[in-house]
Formats: structure tokens, sequence, C-alpha cells
């Protein structure tokens, strides 16, 4: 079953990458690779800063106030969200100072179990401050009915 | 670091990373790093409201844990393009198990396309996450002449 939020469309987000945001994310996932924390050991190794990792986009993508009120306008409960499945297709880096604009569409709904498990398909295309697309990525969530909990 | 097609076969296995156990700390600096400020990875009596029997960690936590396999082994400029499923939740004490296989080794105009299966595990070899990866490496002519 097609739904009605499909093609809802999602207000376009501007995000600044930050250096010390790209430190952080480094600290948390045990980076040791300077060129993700350091930006004299990135230049060093021939970037213009910072470089942003793989999955660094979405952190970005989540930098709004309250990120989840797209899925409540939705009338999904954000506890009741798990992710299931993450795809990225890269066509060019994104450094700290870079400006990423966001531009997101739900690209799918599906319902099953009687609407017990829900699917919700998000595409998301990251441009830079140069009109360059840097990446785009699909993030499957599945939203479980009150009634599958434990 | 691979630096060029030359160095890679089908069969290779990229070296295993392990990271260490998933501690409420683990997640407490991921949700601040990475904006993903959802309770149920921070906060014990969110996630038993949900069901869950504790917090548990951040699916793109594990992601980048996958991310970091890759970029380990070659320069992130090569990759074209990763993707996960999350199976199981990575549950507080766990260590994920992160592995690549090449799978496929493809001659394009202008570089060599590779293709990586990606698996992670728990300690105890439980699937938590799989997925695959494309990188494209460039082609040496002296490298294809020796054949790696």
């Amino acid at each position: 079953m097609t739904s009605k939020f499909v093609d809802t469309p999602i207000p376009p987000l501007v995000a600044e990458v930050e250096k010390w945001q790209l430190r952080f994310f480094a600290k948390a996932v045990g980076e040791t690779n300077p060129i993700y924390f350091d930006e004299v050991a990135a230049r060093a190794a021939g970037h213009p800063s910072i470089l942003a990792p793989p999955t660094y986009a979405v952190t970005l993508s989540l930098c709004e106030t309250d990120p989840y009120a797209r899925y409540r306008s939705l009338g999904i409960d954000w506890c009741r969200m798990l992710h299931a499945q993450q795809g990225f297709e890269y066509f060019g880096p994104i450094y700290a100072g870079d400006r990423i604009r966001f531009e997101s569409r739900i690209v799918d709904f599906i319902q099953r179990r009687q609407g017990r498990l829900k699917f919700l398909i998000e595409e998301t295309e990251a441009w830079n401050q140069d009109g360059a697309l840097t990446t785009r990525f699909r993030k499957t969530i599945v939203i479980r009915g009150p009634e599958t909990a434990q | 670091m691979i630096e060029h097609a030359g160095q890679v076969a089908v069969g290779d296995c990229l070296p295993t990373l392990i990271k260490p156990p998933i501690t409420r700390t683990t997640l407490a600096y991921f949700c601040g790093a990475s904006n993903d400020h959802n309770p149920l990875h921070i906060d014990p009596d969110a996630a038993r409201a949900a069901g869950m029997e504790d917090v548990f960690a951040h699916g793109m936590l594990n992601m980048a844990y996958m991310g970091q396999l890759l970029t380990g082994w070659v320069a992130q400029a090569c990759l074209r393009s990763f993707e996960v499923k999350f199976g199981a939740i990575v549950r507080l004490g766990e260590q994920l198990v992160c592995n690549g296989e090449i799978i496929d080794k493809q001659l394009r105009e202008g570089g060599c396309r590779v293709v990586i299966r990606l698996l992670a595990t728990n300690q105890a070899g439980e699937e938590k996450l799989s997925g695959e990866a494309v990188v494209e490496l460039p082609v040496l002519e002296t490298a294809q002449t020796t054949g790696a």
C-alpha cells in the first residue's frame, strides 16, 4: 500500500561542517587516523581541512533542533523507530568548513502485518557550497506497532 | 593501505577490525557527537518503556565502525558506495568484530571496481550487521604485468 507520506516535501536544511564536531565524532568512534580530527595532519595528507568520515553526512543532517519533528508530523512515535538499513553513494568529499544543503524526500512507506510493522524509506542528497553533490543516502526505518512491543 | 588494483584479488579479506565493548559512556559520547538524541540509546527508562531490556548501540555507531574497517584499508576518496543492514541490535558489553571480503573485481575504463562484502558480528560470532561497499582503485600498468 502506498501512502500519502510518499513525496511529502521535507524542508531543506543547510548546515555547516564544524571542526569541533568532527573531532567529537572521531573521539566517539575511537578514530585513530588524524585526517579525521587534526587539521594539520589532514593538510599534510593533501586535504584542504579535516575530512568528514563516510557516515558523517547523516550526523550533519540531524543538526536541527528537533530532527524527529518530521516523523512526529507523520504520526510516528520516535521511540518505536528502529534503523533497519542505511546506504550511501559517494560523489565527492565533505570537509570542515563546508556548507551542506540537504534535500530529503520520503520515497516509500510500506505497511506489513496489518500495519503492525511499517517501513519508511527516506532519501537525502547532500550538496556543498559549490553546487556539487557530495553524497546521496537512503535510510530505511522500521516502526514497530505498540502490539509488537515485548 | 591499498593504493591500486594490483594489490587486491577476489577472495582477499580486509584486516579484521575489533572495536572495544559498548559501554553507556560510548553511547553518551555518540549521542552527542552524532546528533542522534533518541533516548532509546542513552536512557534505560525510555528503553524499557519501549519494550527493550536496556539501551543499545545506535545503528549509525555500528556503521561508523564498519566505515573504519574500510577507511583503514583504502583511502576514503576511493569509496563509491557503502550500505548496511542492521540485523540485530548491539547491546552493552558487546564488541563489534568487523570483516570484509572482496567478492568481485572488474576492470573498467579509468579504474577498477572492487566489491566488498561486509559482515560484523559480536565477540561470540552472532551476526549484527551485513552489507556491501564498492571502491574504485587506480590501475597501474606495472602492477598488472607483475600480476598481484
